[in-house]
């Protein structure tokens, strides 16, 4: 089974878009989903309609703020007509150190299946994007935190590799606190396992689009997050190597408004765009235009965008 | 406790009077004394300071006296030439960067520094390296690339330093750089772990062809007090997060993370940091001689696959699978 891509589309639905909008994922097998009608925003602290966040791609309408959106809609979002197959999704946690703190580890990985829907912090999705094939991995915050240990690890390499193989661009959408302490050292060595996998595609010329959405910190940015061709991220995202908190801890004071969100990271240099979720498929498709083969490639649309943005 | 306290003031009294006959030792009896008075202070040392615990070992690879980059290379390396900056942006002293001779051959020496005393180590952060430290590091292991010259490094950090200045320069990207670079350069890489191998901060100079590790360093994902905080909630439970993250050498032979122990003299290698280098250069000599005859494209080959192999899951059949998500839907 190692490295095939299995479909499981009786057991994984697939989420399509309509109308640019989203499907909430209540078509889950067995959960209903009971979610009302009305939703805080926390940028702008209006109550809004669930409905029109939803129909805006989960981004509030008056004020841009993005929420957060799970794995599957994310792959549903960018992929063309939602359409994906799954691959790796039987990769599962070993608890390789039996770890046990208040609760256990193997405790822990069972109530997050059992909350999101899906076996580890990130999914896999072979399709196409704007018609270039592409393997495109989301994580899922909620699943402790989208943190990475040895699944995950091996989800990216494998990715990676596949992509190498079959010369498909990779697009990794970051969520995700850091690597996972119930995991230890292992976990930390993912980080090198990947960082060597993406040394090979990148040599071998093949893109990368490493897209971070709040929140990126930890292993994740300290290493696939920051090595994309391109390095883009959502709005308003926190995005770091150490947390707030942690800073705040050690310099002993408050941190600025701003400090580690994406515009922050842009000002610094260390980002390549920000980009609003509503465009980041066009984007992605016009970014590929350019990393991929001749051959592939779609007419360009015939719009002249670039212009100075008044100050 | 009581006996340890015991212990603790029974070895001050002997080493006192060892000190001193050390001085004068002249007849054979005193001589023979002298032996024997040696020999008792050095079991009661082993006896005294003995790792039991992983925290215990934490203390150990934590040990203000334990000997840094800059004492390896003093007893290890000849002709050492200390090399700065990273020509973006500073020169970080919590990593230090050098060209030396090995045994004869030239080589790059880089690790991370922590300092003796509390100037030293203001001065060095620590020994938590700022992103230009890590940059500094990738530039100088271009240069060992550039001239076909083997890498030694040294790791010894808390951690990455997690302040407002290093966030705004990039420390995550530095990290990441180094990581995939590491895993690319084409020259032999000795990687020793010399004292805490704190997460990404150690790990961003710490991808090579063999993985050496002291007897009592550690090298984890979190330290055991930031873990306690979070899964414990409680900072003083860093006992058990210890244990629990698997951190010591031993833990981390089995799970495939490290190659070799290097054995530590006994009490530790700041009991004798002198024998303790003696003991890692034989280490160093015999990794060396391990991958040096290697072709490029087998090292970093070999490099690929060894850190490919890292971790550990569970693959499930298609049945375990649809059992498992009815289980979770049910
Ligand atoms: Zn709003």
């Amino acid at each position: 089974m190692r490295g095939e891509g299995l479909e499981f589309g009786i057991l994984m639905p697939l989420f399509r878009r309509k109308r640019g909008g989203l499907e909430p994922p209540s078509e889950r097998a067995g959960v209903v989903k009971t979610e009302g009608v009305f939703l805080k925003c926390e940028g702008c602290r209006e109550v809004l309609y669930r409905k029109d966040v939803e129909e805006n791609l989960m981004v509030c309408p008056r004020c841009g703020y993005h929420f957060k959106i799970s794995a599957r809609q994310r792959l549903a979002l960018l992929f063309d007509d939602g359409v994906y197959t799954e691959l790796d999704a039987h990769l599962v946690s070993a608890d390789p150190l039996n770890f046990y703190d208040l609760r256990s580890y193997k405790d822990r990985l069972t109530s997050a299946q059992k909350a999101t829907g899906v076996l580890e912090a990130i999914l896999t999705g072979e399709g196409t994007i704007g018609g270039y094939p592409a393997i495109i991995q989301a994580m899922e915050y909620a699943f402790i935190g989208g943190s990475m240990g040895s699944v995950v690890g091996e989800k990216v390499t494998r990715a990676i590799e596949r992509a190498l193989q079959t010369r498909a661009a990779l697009i990794i959408v970051s969520a995700s606190g850091g690597a996972r302490m119930m995991e230890g050292v292992l976990s930390l060595m993912q980080m090198a396992k990947i960082s060597a996998a993406l040394a090979r595609l990148d040599e071998a010329g093949v893109p990368y689009i490493s897209v971070m959405t709040d929140p990126t910190t930890g292993g994740v940015t300290a290493s696939f997050a920051m090595l994309g061709d391109l390095n883009i991220a959502e709005p308003g995202a926190l995005i770091g190597f150490a947390g707030p908190r942690v800073i705040e801890q050690t310099i002993r004071q408050k941190l600025p408004e701003g400090f580690q969100r994406s515009e922050f990271l842009l000002e610094h240099g260390m980002l390549d765009a920000v980009v609003d979720r509503r465009q980041l498929r066009d984007f992605l498709i016009k970014t590929l235009a350019f990393m991929m083969p001749d051959q592939q490639r779609p007419p360009a649309s015939g719009r002249r965008e670039a212009r100075e943005k008044p100050r | 406790m009581a006996e340890k306290e015991q212990i603790r003031q029974e070895l001050v009294e002997l080493e006192k009077r060892l000190e001193e006959l050390s001085q004068r030792a002249t007849t054979r009896e005193e001589q023979e004394e002298l032996t024997a008075l040696k020999q008792r202070v050095e079991r009661l040392r082993e006896q005294f300071v003995r790792p039991v615990t992983a925290m215990d070992r934490v203390k150990l690879a934590r040990h203000p006296d334990r000997p840094y980059t800059l004492d390896f290379v003093s007893w290890i390396f000849e002709d050492f030439i200390e090399i700065h900056g990273d020509r973006r942006f500073a020169d970080d002293p919590a990593i230090v960067c050098g060209l030396a001779r090995f045994h004869g051959e030239p080589v790059l020496v880089v690790g991370h520094q922590k300092g003796h005393d509390f100037k030293q180590r203001q001065f060095r952060n620590f020994g938590m390296p700022k992103p230009e430290g890590y940059r500094k590091a990738l530039r100088a292991m271009k240069l060992a690339e550039k001239f076909h010259r083997p890498i030694f490094s040294f790791v010894d950090t808390p951690g990455a330093y997690p302040g407002v200045d290093a966030e705004e320069r990039g420390q995550a990207e530095a990290i990441a750089y180094n990581l995939r670079e590491m895993a690319r350069l084409r020259v032999p890489i000795v990687v020793t772990i010399t004292g805490e191998g704190g997460s990404g901060g150690a790990l961003a100079i710490a991808v090579g062809d063999i993985i050496l590790m002291l007897e009592n360093a550690i090298y984890s994902v979190i330290s055991p007090e930031g873990c306690a905080a979070i899964l414990w909630k409680d900072a003083s439970k860093a006992d058990l997060a210890a244990e629990a993250l698997r951190l010591t050498a031993p833990d981390l032979l089995e799970l495939g993370v490290i190659d070799r122990i290097v054995p530590e003299p006994p009490g530790g290698a700041h009991a004798n940091p002198r024998q303790m280098a003696e003991i890692l250069d034989r280490f160093l000599v015999e990794a060396l001689a391990e991958i040096r005859d290697l072709s490029i494209e087998e090292l970093v080959d070999r490099r690929y696959r060894k850190f490919r192999a890292m971790g550990q899951y569970m693959e499930l059949s298609e049945e375990q699978l649809r059992a498992l998500l009815r289980g979770n839907a049910g």
